[in-house]
């Protein structure tokens, strides 16, 4: 652990993406107290006397919306919306296909190239098509949203997941630990999914900036979650013909995506690095 | 090489026909009733029995998912709901202009991704690496609506010098592709450093640079040719990518392609058109697919076929 984090603190846009994070997940869980305004009460003086919204000024710090509502304060109160179907959506996609990859690979036969068969399927089907299909079936809350990013985001784990295992198990320490007795169950607990912790993490991290993405692409097509719940790509859905007019509805929770994605992506590869020790000494 | 050939195209066509049944599946999940939605709100009983009917709406699932099978073999992918058109006819008219905007982002990602990686791998371990990796992680972090409403902002308003979205000349592709494009060129710009890494350290390139051969030469003629290989090999993979981008980026930029009816489509829960787009995109990253399993071993031969 000291020995990885050693290795992780090289990496200075890393630890720049740590930091981002940090500040995003404090921000998400203070919003009620960091936020001037309630991010769904309208100010009458919000808006302009022809009924545009606000430039950013002293006291709107992001300028105000369509409705006449603090942005600054939508958009922190949006980073928690981000940031939870992000995590959740991941984790579960990282289960699903750890658990599919982990089966295929390590009881093989017939059922491992059902689930392979199926994962192959999946690889088909344009993710955001299904996404999209799916969101506008299921009634839309955050948990709906992020089931179905999950759901069709655990395909390139599972494939990943699936490689190392059937290569793991063929490794003479497996072998050895059978060889001395070792029940199926045990090989693979102890001695087989260990080898796996780190593909799991890098992907854990990596993976929450593409469940981000999808969360404000869903969005931002009308498909995510429905108001009042703020999220940054809705925000953007919801003033994107003000975009030439009112420039900062667009870009600042455009921005925030965009700062939050890279930051998971900049974590994710210094943990790749940090983790993998053949790829140290060549960058 | 025949024999595989055959069976990843036995495999290819063992998804299609379970992309069929998926898209089925979901469209008989569809909450929104499409009869209601045709006879309108004041229609009787017997109308909707009647539309029912003609539909086929009344007939068991597994006749329904057959006989639309039968019909999608026939290239028959049945009329719009709510436009009242043939869906095959919609899906072909705007097939071209999807295409031209995947063809155009295929040129955009590499003419982005190739030079940043070979600058990158020239420059290894050096500031300006470091700066074209974390570049390119901003490419792939980025949004496309977002990429493709900051584009028009600046190119087509502030600047003036590309038209605010639209189809028709080679100056309204420009920006679309880019859009669709940008991500691609990110991870392309990766791929293309280590590949170059990796290249550069062979032996055959310290020859060539024993021989006095010019370091721009040693790259661009001699380590480019292999360098570059594995990345067009991979070029048929970006299909899924591409066909998931369009709907963003065809309704940011009112792109009259298939990711825009599809996204019409959505709205107005008109499922055959949905049913149609999906079947029509999930076939082309197939064969995309394909292509790349296809490209790979003659690319690089140590590859083997299985």
């Amino acid at each position: 652990m000291r020995a990885l984090w050693k290795q992780f603190r090289k990496d200075h846009a890393a630890l720049a993406g740590l930091v981002v994070i940090i500040v995003a997940v404090t921000a998400a869980a203070a919003a009620p107290w960091l936020a001037p305004f309630d991010p769904n009460q309208q100010f009458f003086d919000g808006l302009t006397i022809e009924g545009s919204p606000l430039a950013p000024s002293a006291r709107f710090w992001f300028g105000t919306d369509t409705l006449g509502r603090d942005q600054f304060s939508r958009v922190i109160h949006g980073a928690g919306t981000s940031l939870l179907i992000g995590i959740l959506a991941n984790g579960a996609a990282v289960m699903i296909g750890t658990l599919l990859g982990v089966t295929a690979g390590y009881v093989k036969g017939v059922v491992g190239a059902a689930i392979m068969r199926f994962t192959d399927l999946m690889m088909a089907f344009p993710a955001l098509l299904l996404g999209i299909a799916l969101a506008s079936l299921l009634k839309p809350s955050l948990f709906i949203v992020a089931l179905v990013i999950a759901l069709v985001n655990w395909v390139q784990i599972a494939r990943v997941i699936y490689a190392q295992t059937l290569a793991l198990s063929e490794r003479e320490f497996i072998e050895a630990a059978r060889a001395l007795g070792a029940g199926p169950w045990r090989v693979l607990l102890h001695h087989l999914v260990p080898h796996l912790v780190p593909t799991v993490l890098v992907y854990g991290t990596l993976g929450i900036a593409t469940t981000v993405l999808y969360e404000a692409t869903l969005s931002f097509l009308g498909v995510g979650v429905q108001p009042p719940t703020p999220s940054w790509g809705k925000m953007i859905f919801e003033s994107q013909s003000y975009y030439l007019t009112a420039p900062w509805l667009v870009f600042i929770p455009g921005a925030a995506i965009l700062i939050v994605a890279l930051a998971f992506n900049l974590v994710g590869d210094g943990l790749r690095d940090a983790l993998d020790p053949t790829q140290r000494g060549r960058r | 090489m025949l024999g595989y050939l055959a069976r990843r195209i036995a495999a290819a066509a063992f998804i299609l026909v379970g992309v069929t049944v998926i898209t089925f599946s979901l469209s008989y999940l569809m909450p929104a009733d499409p009869v209601a939605m045709i006879a309108g709100r004041n229609s009787t009983a017997e109308t909707r029995q009647l539309i029912r009917q003609q539909l086929g709406l009344d007939r068991p699932l597994v006749i329904q998912y057959t006989s639309y099978v039968a019909r999608l073999a026939q290239g028959d992918f049945g009329r719009s709901y709510a436009r009242k058109t043939d869906v095959g006819d919609l899906i072909w008219s705007r097939l071209p202009a999807t295409l031209l905007l995947m063809l155009g982002a295929i040129v955009a990602e590499l003419l982005i991704g190739i030079p940043a990686g070979i600058y990158a791998a020239t420059r290894r371990g050096k500031k300006a690496d470091k700066a074209v990796m974390t570049l390119s992680f901003v490419g792939v972090s980025a949004p496309q609506f977002v990429v493709g409403l900051s584009l028009l902002y600046v190119f087509a308003y502030m600047l003036g010098w590309l038209p605010l979205g639209g189809y028709g000349t080679f100056a309204h592709l420009v920006l679309p592709a880019l859009t669709l494009g940008i991500a691609g060129g990110g991870w392309y710009s990766r791929m293309m450093r280590s590949s170059m890494v990796d290249v550069l350290r062979q032996d055959y390139v310290r020859t060539a640079r024993a021989k006095g051969v010019p370091e721009w030469r040693v790259v661009l003629k001699h380590a480019l040719r292999n360098a570059i290989l594995p990345i067009v090999a991979m070029i048929g993979l970006d299909v899924g990518i591409f066909m998931s981008g369009t709907v963003v980026v065809e309704s940011v930029f009112g792109w009259p392609g298939i990711g825009q009816l599809m996204w019409q489509a959505i709205q107005g829960i008109d499922i055959p058109i949905i049913m149609g787009v999906t079947t029509v995109a999930a076939a082309f990253i197939i064969v995309g697919n394909l292509l790349a399993d296809l490209v790979a071993p003659l690319v690089d031969p140590r590859i083997r076929l299985r």
